[in-house]
């Protein structure tokens, strides 16, 4: 194979190709749209014999995570995929997968949450996890969700943070999206992500552990408080594992990506693939004079607040677009996160929260345009009228 | 170690929460959150051994095959040696805590 292979892959194939490369120990895993043709694919290679996994075919997503952490216990190298409802399913397992410090890597497609019941796009399956203890990292397009995954093991698996990883991609939009992309060299892969050793397994008959003990008043604060140091020490591993990627296979990857905000004075923040919809409405403002940039959040979990938030620093006016809603009637939680990260900032822009594409409703080019006319407006009369707006819907 | 002293900071303890040890239940008190305590009649009692078997805190004590008594830290009053004790014997009564610590 040469050193790197142009392919044309879905963010489903795009994923299920780096759990190819990847080649974990166990996978344990339930079919829900639109992560099903992840596992459906991989079963492929599993019956090929193109990886030694382990594939175990479960009777739920609780069932799929319970056999994950069972595996990944036994000191395993794990992956599952799901989405939606399916993640929802998990919820109890999210985070007692965290708090025993299992680095399990997920790919969550991600769709929203009934009801009323929709197999499309939105974050809110994600954001549901949110405090679960799980790193979360988003993916604009199928390069990044091959690429993050090879990271997500890294830095799961860190000595330093032994945490959980769930790389994130729209579903249909990216999921079923067929793209072209850059695949690597499949030694090279598995070298850069290298051997799997783990921080203990029920299975070391010479060191017996007791793994899942009652912990109460005694010493229960102390574990989380040890859980929330480990994710302290996630971003610089992050930042460690994108430079040797970056080195190893020329592809460069931080906690976000800045897009023209150098100079930028209207600045947009968003997740996932709308971040190349932005991009799109970035250059057409550009060339028309119009200073607009954009920070797509790469690293939801760990939050990069203090980065965002020097990030946004000279900016005049912040639009952040949430695909998902809190239902707090105070906006989306990527609203509720910038905002809480500029409070401390010396400078801080005004910022507004658009809701938009929820259960997969399009978001184009023209509606982003829209909202860094707004911007526009709020950066030269200093006010803002509205703090919640919703993009696209008939109301 | 058998167990963490109890000013352990999060530092000394072991990743997620593990007990990086065999053994352990025996050092972690449950005596403590006893409402009754088992009082044996040993006039009455048959030693057939089913309190030791039944007693899911190995809080029965034995030596040579015959039973000496309760160990206190560990007996949490679940009553089972009582239930399980042959009701022709009937050697065992659980007595409320209370009435030891007039």
């Amino acid at each position: 194979m040469a050193d790197k292979l142009i392919v044309a892959k879905t963010g489903n194939e795009a994923m299920a190709e780096a759990m190819r490369q990847i080649n974990p120990d166990v996978c344990a895993a339930y079919p829900i749209t639109p992560a099903t043709e992840i596992m459906q694919i991989f079963a492929r290679f599993v019956a090929d014999g193109q990886v030694k996994t382990n594939l175990v075919t479960v009777e739920s997503e609780h069932s799929a995570m319970s056999a994950c952490i069972g595996a990944s216990a036994a000191g395993t190298r794990v992956m599952t995929a799901t989405s939606s409802q399916g993640l929802a399913l998990m919820y109890e397992m999210l985070y007692i997968v965290a708090g025993l410090r299992l680095p399990i890597v997920m790919s969550d497609v991600n769709r929203t949450i009934s009801a009323p019941i929709n197999i499309h796009c939105d974050h809110g399956d994600t954001m549901g996890g949110r405090d679960a203890g799980w790193i979360q990292i988003f993916s604009e397009n199928a390069q990044e969700a091959y690429d993050n995954l090879i990271h997500a093991v890294r830095i799961a698996e860190d000595p330093e943070v032994r945490l959980p990883a769930m790389v994130t991609t729209d579903g249909f939009i990216i999921s079923h999206g067929m793209e072209t992309m850059e695949m690597y060299d499949t030694a090279r892969v598995q070298k850069f992500i290298g051997e799997f050793k783990p921080a203990y397994s029920v299975l070391d008959t010479e060191h017996p552990i007791t793994v899942g003990a009652i912990d109460l008043f005694d010493f229960y604060f102390e574990h989380k408080r040890s859980q929330v140091l480990a994710m302290s020490k996630v971003k610089p591993v992050i930042l460690k594992v994108a430079e040797e990627f970056n080195k190893e296979f020329k592809r460069n990857y931080g906690l976000f990506e800045a897009y023209c905000m150098d100079d930028a004075e209207l600045v947009i923040v968003v997740l996932g693939s709308t971040a190349g919809t932005a991009k799109v409405a970035i250059d057409r403002l550009r060339a028309s004079g119009v200073k607009a940039g954009m920070l797509k959040i790469r690293v939801f979990r760990p939050f990069p607040e203090k980065e965002i938030a020097d990030k946004l620093r000279s900016a005049r006016a912040v639009a952040i677009l949430d695909r998902s809603e809190g239902m707090a009637d105070t906006g989306g939680p990527l609203f509720a996160e910038v905002r809480a990260a500029l409070y401390d900032s010396d400078k801080r822009p005004l910022a507004v929260d658009y809701i938009y594409g929820l259960g997969g409703r399009d978001i184009n080019v023209e509606h982003i345009k829209s909202v860094y006319a707004d911007l526009d407006r709020i950066a030269r009369s200093k006010k803002i009228d509205k703090t919640i707006s919703y993009i696209n819907v008939r109301e | 170690m058998k167990i963490y002293p109890k000013d352990a900071k999060c530092k000394d303890l072991a990743i997620g929460g593990i007990i990086p040890e065999a053994g352990t239940a025996a050092e972690f008190e449950t005596g403590s959150w006893r409402s009754q305590r088992p009082v044996f009649d040993d006039e009455k009692c048959i030693n057939c051994l089913f309190c030791w078997i039944y007693c899911p805190d190995s809080a029965v004590t034995v030596k040579d095959g015959k039973r000496t008594g309760v160990d206190l830290k560990a007996c949490k009053g679940c009553g089972i040696c009582a239930r399980e004790c042959p009701p022709k014997a009937g050697a065992i009564k659980m007595v409320p805590e209370q009435e030891f610590r007039k």
